[in-house]
């Protein structure tokens, strides 16, 4: 079952450069929540943006990972 | 139905409905908290959407998913193309920029989309925990 500190690692290593916080929102190890900041996200929509987090997991999500609501910015903001 | 068919028959319902929300549950009852949230904003804008209950059968989201190369449900199309699940959809609604894409007036006082209609099984986790009183301690 993965955990917060799981999900914030890899998100950070798949993302070079981001800052992740990540909450298990229900402590049950399938919802998160996850806040992610990198300027990789520069100029990219906010579905682009999702989708480069949500590949780090792959068919995880919607899987083990039953949900992982995020919230998606730049450095410099939106 | 085959998958194929399965695959068509999504392909058409994004076609042809300009906004079109694929969901756990209907509008009526949803049977997801994230699936109600998302079709909450949208009925507070009071715009006519198609809804789909993923549901019935596993492969309508393996299906929607491999089209939309998004791995979780709601999803909502407008105008044939993604535009998010309920965390962008909420933000969207949230800062006027949906009501912008759908062509409607956002609610004047309404900052949150107002959430009502049936419990699913399950609500967003980010929600207050239900009127349950701790009194052991």
């Amino acid at each position: 079952m993965p955990t917060a500190d799981e999900l914030k690692t890899r998100i950070e290593q798949a993302i070079p450069g981001a800052q992740a916080s990540v909450e298990d929102l229900t402590g049950g190890g399938d919802h998160f929540r996850a806040e992610v900041v990198s300027d990789r996200f520069d100029g990219l929509s906010r579905i682009d943006q999702h989708k480069l987090v949500y590949d780090v997991f792959g068919e995880e999500v919607g899987g083990p990972i039953h949900a992982l609501s995020l919230k998606t910015s730049t450095p410099g903001g939106n | 139905m085959t998958n194929a068919e399965i695959r068509a028959f999504l392909e058409e319902a994004i076609k042809d409905n300009s906004v079109m929300l694929f969901m756990k549950g209907t509008p009526d009852q949803p049977a997801c908290g994230f699936s109600l949230r998302t079709s909450a904003a949208l009925n507070s804008l009071g715009v006519k959407y198609a809804a789909l209950d993923i549901l019935p059968d596993p492969r309508i989201r393996q299906e929607l998913s491999a089209i939309s190369e998004w791995p979780t449900i709601p999803q909502l199309f407008v105008d044939g193309k993604l535009v998010g699940g309920c965390d962008i959809v909420t933000e969207m609604y949230e800062s006027g920029e949906l009501a912008d894409l759908l062509g409607v007036e956002q609610p004047a006082d309404e900052p949150e989309a107002p959430v009502h209609g049936g419990a699913g099984d399950e609500q967003p986790a980010s929600s207050p925990p239900l009127g349950i009183e701790n009194r052991l301690s």
